[in-house]
């Protein structure tokens, strides 16, 4: 599999220094966790599982992504789709994060199509997690 | 660093003896004759070269050289012996036994048998992946024209018991072929031992050049088997096609050489095993896929759980494996060996194959120990399943999107 040199560096930054790459989890009990949205998308058997969350903050009655975390098994182009999904996230309001397709991580990372849906699992996610905020929100 | 080549097991590079005996077939100081022309001395030349190699062959599985086909490799050499002797023998029945962990090689020329209104029966193996002499002998039937059986399988590196197979196929009185592409050379094979009547042969398997394989053919009882190309009636008419001299002087030489080193390579084989799996089996989650007891240790497929294989490869981007990870065939399905074990789709996505070979060093291996570690470790950072299992959840009872 001859990937980009996009996915390769991607994927090379994530796991050098995988905080800086927004690596790892907001989990139950931690403060403001009510303002994280999870999504859990792929699975084992099939050889993708991403985990994605997003913490929104209401920023003049917009709820905005301030800050995202995400964890991937799966392919080197997997993790490099879901880095490259977080850097797309911060800053977006929940539509915004929404209208992401796939599309713009294929094009970013040069993704073959044999990858593709590598980019369509990062998308998926981004859906699950906004969901998942959302239904939260109104259990508030 | 420097990158290391551990996927012997996929090819190797030609030892340079074995180089130099082939340049003296080739050029017009050289033995570029056809092996054919019988009335000059060019032919005469390059006949003596193959005839020597076909003897090199020969003596390394001990049989007769008249019982040795040249092929274009493995590959034809299963074409040639599965179909040759289903089409010869028809009359006999067209029941045919493999096992589902066979190379594709075998696998696809039985699905076209098939389609060809025979009848496959595909033996699972057991859980270390050996195909028991047991399953065989249920599986045999009265119209079981041909058992078609791998010697050392190319994933795992299991061995299977030839020897007690071929008693219970020959009992039936069905034709025996063996696929030995990953076994001559490194494991002995005496075929004065074994009931068998066909066996698969390969030189890029064994430091010798690709494009060139052969197939032992038995003599006695004579195995018939209808050819699959038409020509000059070259290889007793079995296998039609001019010889290349330079070919088979180069798999006559790496059969010679592989003669002389067995012992040693696999004394070799052996350390470097032992040290990747004293090195890694203490992580968490680490599984073999195959055994080490009755394995050949040139081939060792290991799982690391919650690490998906093809990260893994990527991670370990200097050093030369393989994965039954599904990323990294082009179908996108995970190892079909592995799932014929009985390993979770899961754990043959997580797999890697490390092949070894004559110029594997220690310090190679060593070093890949600590990498291999290191890469795990930082992949199950990142997995969200290793921090599902660290919190005690059971992957298995999730529902998965």
């Amino acid at each position: 599999m001859a990937y980009s040199q996009k996915v390769v560096d991607k994927f090379e930054q994530t796991l050098k220094n995988p905080k800086e790459a927004s690596v790892g989890r907001w989990k139950p009990g931690d403060k403001d966790f009510h303002r994280v949205g999870t999504g859990i998308v792929g699975a084992p058997a099939c050889g993708d599982v991403m985990k994605l969350q997003i913490k929104c903050e209401n920023i003049d009655g917009t709820n905005k992504i301030v800050d995202a975390k995400f964890k991937t098994y799966g392919c080197g182009s997997a993790i490099a789709s879901s880095g490259e999904l977080i850097d797309m996230l911060k800053g977006k309001t929940l539509e915004e994060a929404q209208n992401i397709s796939n599309q713009e991580i294929v094009d970013i990372l040069e993704l073959p199509a044999i990858k593709i849906h590598c980019s369509v699992l990062a998308e998926e996610a981004i859906h699950r997690a906004v969901d998942d905020f959302k239904s939260r929100r109104n259990n508030d | 660093m420097n990158t290391y080549y551990f996927d012997y097991a996929s090819t190797t590079p030609v030892d340079s003896l074995v180089v130099n005996k082939m340049k003296d077939c080739l050029s017009v100081d050289g033995a570029f004759g056809n092996s054919g022309s019988r009335s000059h001395i060019f032919g005469w030349k390059a006949e003596e070269l193959v005839e020597e190699a076909r003897v090199n062959v020969a003596n390394l599985i001990n049989c007769d050289s008249r019982e040795i086909i040249w092929t274009s490799g493995a590959t034809e050499s299963d074409n040639l012996a599965i179909k040759g002797a289903a089409y010869f023998y028809s009359n006999k029945g067209k029941h045919i036994i493999t096992s589902k962990i066979e190379h594709k090689a075998v696998l696809d020329v039985c699905r076209q048998l098939e389609s060809e209104s025979y009848e496959v029966t595909y033996l699972e193996p057991n859980n270390d992946g050996v195909i028991t002499p047991e399953s065989v002998k249920t599986a045999l039937r009265e119209d079981t024209v041909l058992v078609s059986l791998m010697h050392i399988n190319n994933e795992i590196g299991v061995i299977n018991d030839i020897e007690a197979i071929g008693k219970i196929v020959k009992q039936n009185g069905s034709i025996f072929h063996v696929d030995a592409a990953q076994s001559a050379g490194k494991i002995p094979i005496d075929i004065e031992d074994l009931e068998v009547d066909l066996m698969s042969f390969s030189a890029h398997k064994i430091y010798g050049p690709k494009g060139i394989g052969a197939l032992y053919v038995r003599r006695k009882p004579r195995v018939r088997l209808q050819p699959l190309f038409h020509g000059g009636g070259q290889e007793r008419g079995i296998r039609a096609g001019t010889l290349p001299t330079h070919q088979i002087v180069g798999m006559g030489e790496a059969f010679k050489l592989a003669n002389k080193k067995m012992a040693e390579d696999y004394q070799n084989l052996s350390k470097y095993r032992d040290i990747l799996w004293n090195g890694l089996k203490d992580m968490e989650e680490v599984y073999i896929n195959g055994a080490i007891e009755n394995a050949f240790p040139g081939i060792f497929n290991m799982s690391f759980n919650f690490v998906e294989g093809e990260s893994l490869i990527m991670a370990l981007k200097n050093i030369a494996v393989s994965s039954g990870s599904a990323c990294t065939s082009a179908s996108l399905e995970p190892s079909y060996v592995l799932r014929a074990l009985g390993r979770k789709d899961e754990l043959a996505h997580s797999s890697i194959r490390f092949s070894f070979g004559r110029y594997t060093k220690e310090q190679e291996v060593k070093e890949t120990v600590e990498l291999v570690k290191d890469s795990v470790n930082k992949l199950r950072e990142i997995s969200p399943l290793w921090e599902m299992y660290q919190d005690g959840v059971d992957l298995d009872k999730i529902e998965w999107a």
